[in-house]
């Protein structure tokens, strides 16, 4: 400042103030005052991950994006896989409980099982998310699908596909015990009380398996081969639906409605090949990344687990012909897993 | 006092003819020539794993490893054609892992001893983790475009009837063949009816044994293959489902008694005939998946009771017990 001063001008000096002022800013830099908070309230957490089972489209999504958006902040992952067992997943939550993770991501194999657990687990101090199957109890946040609305858009396009037609739909639901199932059923159940007309000639379950939704839809479709829609539970089981309705020759006047997660080979590329016209999926990637922000949000907002509660409900995506071949409608697990 | 002897056979084909009299009267649309073909259609993957089974029942053992057999081998068709193998190599790859298990249960029975209950639980929980864990990347196995023209092992028809009845024609008689013509089927009766007898006439009985897991593992990998190709992927999952009993179901019914040394391919055709006439009436009927459970574990246990009845326990049974 002092060789500043020779030129004795007021209005250089000020000129020079400012200038030499700024660049001191940047150099040093602005400290942004939330960053660290969050970063310390991220870093060393343990997040663990219980879903109904691995190794399919739906849970592995989940898993890889949440590993890639939780990860990078030193957050532990942990997963414990049931496999499709709901006495070893309830084993899987109790012994989490004592081993305090931060939060824990749950995939309800059923509403009753786990939620006497759940809310053990949020009482103890454990964020407790539920996703794409809640329980009964509410917990911190749920993110995932509404299975009425499923339900509803599904049978709408059913309905809307069978005006002028012969009006007999076949429903193929999931699993009895699996409240998916049941809900989804009650969303088909609301739209059909509106058309009156519509008559279900067929409402059987296939325990998610498409050799039986096949088995079930050849003897349909032999019993009543006019039929005009099908509503199906899940895209993996009504492939065998799909198969049936192929082999009667009959693809493209069934209209077969279904749901899943978006995977590509799973649904995109079974719309394009004409097995289903319509896959209302749940775009497992935004479930993932949404589960990972309300993980960086709660942990970071410094409330109890348990005193703030919320849900995030999937935005649907609606699958059609129109939309089966652009990238934005169904992802890759292959992409999301590098 | 000498009693009427009725075989199990004969009552399950009387059951089956009222069963099937009573829908065709009474069930619109059961008796067309196209219900027909669908009711055989839907059992012919639990048909030919009833084969498969049978075989070993006869020799007296059982294989709980066949769901495995059917979904591991044939999911790692798809997956390998997925993956950019060529089908030739991946179907090879399959037949050898098909061998391999069968292998490894007639060793462990045969040579080693373990009870079939328990070796065969084993294998299969073991194979079905294999591929879980280290072969497929996700539980349901999609169809590749790999697979081109292989789906008409499962789907279409050939000069009118769909293919995969006439796989289970194929594999029915194949396995006739191999039961009642062969030297080896033979000895399998001979093993069955009784172990130490058929050792002690010079049966190589050790060999036999591994022939029979060897066999069914083999028929399980087709029957895997022609389920992939019927419903255009591999749930490979199915191992966790009930299935198994479905399987256990047909060959009970049919008649083939668990100690043993009876029964042959005509006897799974009995039962398979009965089970698809259950489920496709019951399918017509529209009666919830519940009730369909409790309606086949009834006749299941009926099936058993009867067996008990009509195959008693004798001193030879008592002493080596069943299975």
């Amino acid at each position: 400042m002092a060789c500043m001063n020779k030129f004795a001008l007021a209005s250089i000096a000020t000129l020079a103030l400012s200038a030499a002022a700024v660049p001191a800013l940047a150099q040093q830099g602005l400290d942004e005052p939330f960053q660290k908070t969050f970063r310390e309230a991220l870093a060393g957490k343990t997040v663990a991950y219980v879903p109904v089972a691995m190794n399919f489209d739906l849970t592995e999504g989940w898993y890889a994006g949440l590993k890639k958006e939780l990860e990078p902040f030193g957050v532990k992952f942990v997963i414990r896989d049931p496999n499709w067992n709901t006495n070893a997943g309830a084993q899987a939550v109790t012994s989490l409980i004592s081993e305090k993770p931060a939060v824990m991501v749950i995939h309800n194999p059923d509403v009753q099982t786990y939620a006497k657990l759940l809310q053990r687990a949020e009482n103890e101090g454990i964020f407790v998310i539920q996703i794409n199957m809640g329980s009964a109890y509410r917990s911190s946040a749920f993110v995932g699908a509404n299975w009425i609305e499923i339900g509803e858009r599904q049978t709408e396009g059913v309905v809307k596909a069978c005006q002028g037609k012969s009006n007999k739909i076949a429903i193929i639901q999931g699993a009895l015990s699996a409240a998916a199932s049941a809900y989804t059923l009650k969303g088909v159940e609301n739209i059909l009380a509106k058309h009156p007309e519509i008559k279900v000639v067929s409402s059987q379950a296939a325990d998610w398996d498409a050799a039986k939704a096949k088995a079930i839809t050849q003897t349909v479709l032999k019993q009543n081969p006019d039929l005009c829609g099908i509503v199906g539970f899940w895209d993996g089981m009504d492939i065998g639906t799909a198969a049936a309705i192929k082999e009667a020759g009959l693809t493209g006047k069934v209209f077969l409605a279904t749901s899943g997660g978006g995977e590509r080979k799973g649904a995109c590329e079974l719309v394009k090949n004409g097995s289903f016209d319509l896959n209302m999926s749940y775009d497992v990637p935004t479930q993932a990344a949404q589960m990972a922000g309300t993980i960086k949000w709660l942990l970071s907002s410094g409330a109890k687990p348990g005193s703030i509660k919320g849900s995030e409900y999937t935005t649907l995506i609606p699958i059609t012909k129109e939309n089966a071949d652009t990238q934005t409608a169904c992802w890759n697990l292959s992409d999301l897993k590098k | 006092m000498k009693r009427v002897r009725i075989s199990q056979q004969e009552i399950v084909f009387a059951v089956f003819a009222a069963l099937f009299l009573s829908f065709s009267i009474f069930l619109n649309g059961f008796l067309s020539a196209d219900n027909m073909l669908t009711l055989l259609q839907n059992v012919a993957v639990l048909g030919i794993l009833g084969l498969a089974m049978a075989i070993v029942v006869i020799g007296r053992g059982i294989d709980l490893s066949l769901i495995a057999a059917l979904a591991v081998p044939g999911g790692l068709v798809l997956q390998m054609v997925q993956n950019g193998h060529s089908l030739p190599a991946s179907l090879l790859a399959a037949g050898l892992l098909s061998i391999a298990v069968g292998l490894v249960n007639g060793w462990l029975i045969a040579y080693a001893e373990v009870p079939p209950l328990f070796a065969t639980l084993a294998t299969g929980l073991f194979v079905a983790g294999l591929g879980q864990a280290a072969l497929f990347q996700l539980d349901v196995v999609q169809w590749s475009d790999g697979m081109a023209g292989f789906e008409r092992l499962g789907q279409g028809s050939i000069l009118g009837i769909p293919t995969s009845i006439v796989m289970f024609a194929i594999a029915c008689v194949v396995v006739f063949i191999l039961l009642r013509k062969t030297r080896w089927g033979a000895y399998i009766y001979a093993i069955g009816d009784n172990p130490f007898a058929a050792r002690v006439t010079g049966i190589p009985t050790r060999p036999i044994i591994v022939l029979q897991y060897v066999l069914a593992g083999l028929i399980g990998c087709f029957a895997g293959l022609v389920m992939a190709a019927s419903v255009n992927s591999m749930p490979t999952r199915i191992f966790n489902s009930t299935l198994i009993y479905d399987v256990i179901l047909v060959v009970v019914l049919g008649g083939i008694g668990l100690s043993g040394g009876r029964g042959g391919v005509v006897n799974v055709i009995i039962g398979t005939l009965l089970i698809g006439t259950m489920l496709n009436g019951m399918t017509i009927l529209n009666i919830p998946y519940a009730g369909q459970n409790l309606i086949k574990g009834l006749v299941l246990l009926i099936a058993v009771i009867t067996d008990t009845f009509l195959n008693p326990r004798n001193e030879e049974t008592a002493q080596q017990g069943d299975i």
